[in-house]
C-alpha cells in the first residue's frame, strides 16, 4: 500500500511534481503512466525517501520511508538502470544490500538465479548490456522478499522475451498479494501489464481509475464496421459528423460516433452490418488525456 | 510476506526486532570496500608512494651528510602518500553518487547519518592500520638505509662532541643517542613520530571523505582535497612573513610535518602547534568538515 497525499517537488522554478495524490493498492499492478518528464521517477525516489517532498506526504505501509526498520524487505525498488558501481560485481552489489538489511547470503543466489544472472554473478558489472543492469536491479527489488515493489521503467533496454518476463513477473507478485507499481511511458506495455493507472502529465494527476475505464472514458473510441453497402454507410456517417477511414482488410474505421450510434444510423438507411466492433486504444486515450499536459512536443 | 517467486530462504529476523542500524551499516560498508579493485589499487599506490619516498629520501644522503631529522626524513613520502589515499578517501563516497548506488544504499539504509557514521567508522579503520604499516615499514626501511650509509645526525654529532670535551654523558642517556645519523624508536619523539604519521595520513583520509560527502563529484571533492595539502601552503608561504608566520601552523600540511618530526618544524616554516594540539586541530577540521557533509547528506535530495 502506498498512498500520496498533496505531493509536490519543485525544481527551482519548476514544478515536476504538482499536488498529487493517490493510492496504490495491494494485490494488483499498478501502472504510473505518463510521458517522459512528467514526473514518475521524482514521484518514486519521493516514495523511497530519497527526495524530500516540497509539500506534501508519502507514505508506504502506513508509514514514511524513513521509518520501516528493515526497508529492503518492506520495499523493493527498481530507480534506475546499471546503478551500480562498473568495478563491482552483482553478487557483490546484492551482497551489500544483503548485509544492510541482514538479509541470508543465501538469498543473494536465489534471486541472481530468479533473475537469470547466475553465470554473470562474479563479473564485474561494468559490462553488463542495459538488459543485464534492468535484471541486477529487479533482483535487488526481489532481495528483502518485499510486499510492496516499485518498478521504474523496467522494460527499457529489455528484448522482447525480456519485457514479457518482467510483464508476467509483475503479474505473479501482484497475484501473491503484493503491492506493485510500474512506471512507464508507454501505454501499449501499461495495457498488457496493469490492472489498475495513475496518469500524470506535468507532475499533475489525470486519472487514477482501472484500465478499461480509462479506456471507456476516452472519447476518441473508433468503432470497427463491415458492411457490404460501405458507399452508403460512409455518406450517413459523414452527415451524422463522424470521419470514416478505409482499412486495408476492407472493414471501415469509424470515429466521432459510438458504437450504438453507428448501429442506429445503419439500421435508419436499411444497411446490413456484418460487424460493429468498438475499438479504443489505450495509446489514444492517453495521448487524448495528456495533450495538455505534454512537457516536450515534437516537431513544429 | 510469504516465500514466493524463489525465496526459499526465510528472510525473517526475529532475533533482531530492531531496525537497520550501524552494525548492518558498517558490514555493507565493508563489503562494499573490498569489492571494488580500486581499493587495493589505491592503497598499494600509497604503500609505494609512502615507502618508495623513504627509500629514495634516505638513499640519496651521503655518509657525510648531517641529517637534521633522520625520523622525518623517513617519512617525507606521507606528503605524496596522502594525496593517493584522499583519492580513496573521496571515492568512498562520491562513486556512490558517480555510479547511482548512493540510492539503493540509502534505500537499504534510510537514516543517513548512520550511512556516513558506518563509512567512517569502517574507512576509518581501515585507513588507521594501513597507514601505521606502511609508516612503520618506511621508517624501518629508511633507517635502515641511513645507518648502513653511517650518515652522522645531530645527536650523534653532540654526543661525540660532548664527549671531545670530556663531559659525562649519563648513562640513561647512552642508550638514546645514536653513533648515526638513523633513528631508532626508542629515541624520544621517534615513537611518536611514526605513530603521527600513520594517524595524519589516516586522518586525511576521512578529511577527504567528508570532502567527497560535501562535494559528491569525483573530480571536484579531489580538487578541494589536493586544494587544501597542496595549494593552500604554496599561498601562505607566498604570503608575507610577518602574515605567514601567523598562519602557517594553521595548516594541515604543517600540522603533519610536526606530527612525524621529533624536533618540530624547520625554520623556513615559522612557529607550530605542538603534535598533540596540531593533531587535536587536524581532528576538529576533519570532524567541521564531516559535519557539514552529514548536513548536505541529510538536507539535499539524493
Amino acid at each position: 500500500m502506498i498512498e500520496a497525499r498533496g505531493l509536490t517537488k519543485r525544481f527551482g522554478d519548476v514544478v515536476a511534481v504538482d499536488d498529487l495524490s493517490f493510492d496504490v493498492r495491494p494485490g494488483t499492478v499498478t501502472g504510473f503512466l505518463g510521458p517522459n518528464g512528467s514526473g514518475k521517477s521524482t514521484t518514486m525516489r519521493m516514495i523511497m525517501g530519497l527526495d524530500a517532498p516540497a509539500a506534501g506526504t508519502v507514505s508506504v505501509l502506513g508509514r514514511r520511508y524513513h521509518d520501516l526498520p528493515w526497508p529492503l524487505r518492506e520495499v523493493g525498488a527498481l530507480l534506475e538502470a546499471k546503478a551500480i558501481h562498473p568495478g563491482r560485481s552483482a553478487r557483490a552489489h546484492l551482497l551489500t544490500l544483503a548485509r544492510s538489511n541482514a538479509i541470508p547470503r543465501a538469498r543473494v543466489d536465489e534471486v541472481l538465479e530468479l533473475v537469470g544472472l547466475t553465470s554473470v554473478a562474479g563479473k564485474r558489472a561494468g559490462k553488463f548490456s542495459l538488459g543485464m543492469g534492468q535484471r541486477l536491479g529487479i533482483a535487488a527489488a526481489l532481495l528483502g522478499d518485499p510486499g510492496v515493489l516499485l518498478f521504474d521503467e523496467p522494460v527499457n533496454g529489455l528484448d522482447p522475451e525480456g519485457i514479457r518476463w518482467v510483464r508476467t513477473l509483475c503479474k505473479n507478485l501482484a497475484a501473491e498479494g503484493r503491492t506493485v507499481f510500474v512506471s512507464s511511458h508507454l501505454m501499449a506495455e501499461m495495457a498488457l501489464t496493469a490492472d489498475h493507472l495513475v496518469v500524470i502529465g506535468k507532475g499533475k494527476l489525470i486519472a487514477e481509475t482501472s484500465v478499461s475505464e480509462f479506456v471507456a472514458r476516452s472519447s476518441r473510441q473508433s468503432v470497427k464496421v463491415r458492411t457490404p453497402a460501405p458507399h452508403q454507410l460512409v455518406d450517413a456517417v459523414t452527415n451524422a459528423g463522424g470521419q470514416v477511414i478505409d482499412d486495408p482488410d476492407g472493414s471501415l474505421t469509424v470515429t466521432g460516433l459510438s458504437a450504438p450510434e453507428v448501429g442506429d444510423l445503419a439500421a435508419s438507411i436499411r444497411v446490413a452490418l456484418h460487424e460493429l466492433t468498438p475499438v479504443a486504444s489505450l495509446e489514444d486515450a492517453f495521448m487524448e488525456l495528456t495533450e495538455e499536459a505534454v512537457e516536450f512536443r515534437g516537431g513544429q | 510476506m510469504t516465500a514466493v517467486l524463489g525465496a526459499s530462504t526465510p528472510l525473517a529476523v526475529e532475533q533482531e526486532p530492531g531496525r537497520v542500524g550501524l552494525r548492518r551499516a558498517m558490514s555493507a560498508e565493508w563489503t562494499k570496500l573490498w569489492s571494488v579493485r580500486s581499493t587495493m589499487w589505491t592503497l598499494v599506490a600509497t604503500g609505494i608512494a609512502v615507502v618508495g619516498l623513504a627509500t629514495l629520501s634516505t638513499g640519496a644522503r651521503s655518509a657525510t651528510d648531517i641529517v637534521d631529522d633522520p625520523t622525518r626524513l623517513s617519512l617525507i613520502g606521507i606528503f605524496l602518500g596522502q594525496l593517493i589515499f584522499g583519492v580513496l578517501g573521496v571515492l568512498v563516497i562520491s562513486a556512490e553518487y558517480g555510479t547511482g548506488t548512493i540510492r539503493a544504499t540509502l534505500s537499504a539504509v534510510p537514516r543517513r547519518p548512520v550511512v556516513l557514521l558506518a563509512k567512517v567508522l569502517v574507512f576509518g579503520a581501515v585507513a588507521l592500520v594501513v597507514s601505521e604499516v606502511f609508516t612503520f615499514i618506511a621508517f624501518g626501511v629508511g633507517q635502515a638505509i641511513l645507518s648502513a650509509k653511517h650518515a652522522v645526525g645531530p645527536s650523534a654529532a653532540i654526543a661525540q662532541h660532548a664527549h671531545q670535551l670530556g663531559l659525562k654523558v649519563p648513562p640513561k642517556l647512552k642508550g638514546l643517542l645514536p653513533t648515526t645519523g638513523s633513528a631508532s624508536l626508542g629515541q624520544p619523539g621517534v615513537l611518536r613520530a611514526v605513530i603521527g604519521a600513520g594517524l595524519y595520513l589516516a586522518v586525511l583520509g576521512l578529511l577527504a571523505l567528508g570532502l567527497g560527502t560535501i562535494i559528491r563529484h569525483t573530480a571536484g571533492a579531489i580538487a578541494a582535497f589536493a586544494g587544501v595539502v597542496l595549494v593552500l601552503p604554496l599561498i601562505v608561504q607566498a604570503l608575507p612573513t610577518s602574515i605567514s608566520n601567523a598562519v602557517a601552523r594553521y595548516l594541515p600540511a604543517n600540522i603533519g610535518l610536526v606530527m612525524f618530526s621529533t624536533n618540530g618544524l624547520p625554520d623556513r616554516v615559522g612557529p607550530a602547534f605542538s603534535p598533540w594540539a596540531g593533531f587535536a586541530l587536524l581532528v576538529f577540521y576533519t570532524v567541521v568538515i564531516l559535519a557539514l557533509g552529514c548536513w548536505v547528506l541529510v538536507r539535499r535530495d539524493a
